[in-house]
């Protein structure tokens, strides 16, 4: 990130150190992960320790430390999702991505997660693509989603 | 200033008084009770990982378990620091404790004094049982701010940011609270390695007696801090007290 950008935010959080946490957010927006040269910065320019830093951005799941894909691909393995078969969804994808969950593709196109429920189990086995989400999944629908995601097959939910 | 403001409350029954504010363990303490407890230390800040302080408090007229060193002392309380109940629950413990860290000889021995000597659970044999001491002496005494906690649930370990132990000075602080002996210090030549987090500097020679006594990184770091005269480490502690 660019030393610019990173005042522009600082400067929006009056330099506070309390406010770290949603600089953080502002950095994991701008970047789709949290670099370490940035937060090495970071660290020198609020005068924190890096540790403080280190340990907020681990806690977090919403924080990435490695570089993320252009597209988030997000495997629902709630209770429901689970029972409706979101393993053999998230099998699928490994395979295709030849990526574990958590991990990014070498091109940096996709990245696999998985959470652990949205509240949306009556769309059990969900799909997560880029913040849309996809009911009523199933590994072959997963693919065509995939390599179709351009132009937007699905109606989404 | 303000004047000291004491509360009386009742531990075990016996009347005791302590200063406002202070934590319910200390003062326990200090009466002679005998609370185990190993993540405790008057140095740094109370933060109750590892649960072996448990007492029963009871406050009007309800009663509950809680840990000692994070319960800041009130009036009228009564304290029980040794029911059934509490035993229990420390045995508990002291198994979990046991499974993840079984080489600890003081783990090993506040379970044998509880009556635990096996325990029921997969050993995971970490050693290290999280109870943040070392992050703790590091951040609050040393203020070095090299080692913290990162990750969560059951991915939590205490480390350096990135692995990078850029701003540990090897002082040893962590090394003397670790109370299961994980983090380890080993000293050869004229290094000075602090294994757990493989942090290894070169220690400053004493120019009156030619011994390496201290790495060189942390006597610059203490000099910058407390804005000592440059030269304020050029002989050891030894020979500066016989000079």
């Amino acid at each position: 990130m660019e030393n610019t950008q990173l005042e522009k935010i600082l400067k929006n959080y009056q330099y506070q150190d309390f406010n770290l946490l949603a600089i953080l957010q502002d950095i994991q927006a701008i970047e789709n992960y949290l670099p370490r040269g940035t937060l090495e910065e970071l660290a020198k320019r609020l005068d924190l320790p890096l540790a403080r830093i280190y340990k907020l951005a681990t806690f977090y799941r919403a924080f990435s430390l490695t570089p993320r894909g252009r597209h988030l691909v997000t495997v629902c393995t709630g209770t429901a999702c689970h029972v409706r078969g979101a393993a053999l969804i998230l099998d699928t994808l490994e395979r295709e991505l030849e990526i574990k969950p958590g991990e990014t593709t070498p091109d940096r196109e996709y990245t696999l997660e998985t959470v652990n429920c949205l509240g949306s189990c009556a769309l059990a086995p969900l799909l997560i693509i880029d913040s849309k989400y996809h009911g009523k999944m199933l590994g072959t629908k997963a693919l065509s989603l995939l390599k179709g995601e351009e132009k937007d097959v699905s109606e989404g939910s | 200033m303000s004047e000291k403001e004491l509360v009386r409350f009742k531990i075990d029954g016996l009347e005791v008084e302590a200063e406002r504010g202070s934590m319910l363990l200390p003062v326990a303490l200090d009466y002679g009770f005998e609370i185990p407890h190993l993540c405790h230390h008057e140095a740094v800040s109370p933060y109750g990982a590892c649960r072996l302080c448990l007492v029963e408090v009871t406050k009007n007229g309800r009663t509950r378990m809680t840990t000692s060193c994070t319960y800041p002392v009130e009036d009228v309380i009564e304290v029980s620091t040794d029911t059934d109940q509490i035993r229990r629950a420390r045995r508990l413990l002291l198994e979990l404790l046991l499974a993840r860290s079984s080489r600890a000889e003081l783990i090993q021995r506040v379970a044998k004094e509880a009556g635990v000597t096996e325990t029921r659970f997969k050993a995971v044999d970490d050693d290290c049982i999280l109870c943040g001491l070392c992050e703790r002496v590091c951040r609050e005494v040393v203020e070095a701010n090299a080692i913290s906690f990162v990750n969560r649930g059951d991915r939590k370990e205490v480390a350096p940011p990135f692995w990078d132990p850029m701003a540990c000075i090897a002082c040893g602080a962590c090394v003397y609270i670790c109370p299961t002996d994980c983090i380890k210090m080993e000293e050869k030549g004229d290094e000075r390695t602090i294994v757990r987090w493989k942090r290894t500097l070169k220690m400053q020679k004493c120019k009156s007696c030619g011994k390496p006594f201290a790495p060189l990184f942390q006597l610059n770091w203490i000099i910058d801090k407390a804005s000592l005269p440059k030269d304020f480490y050029d002989v050891c502690p030894v020979c500066k007290q016989m000079g």
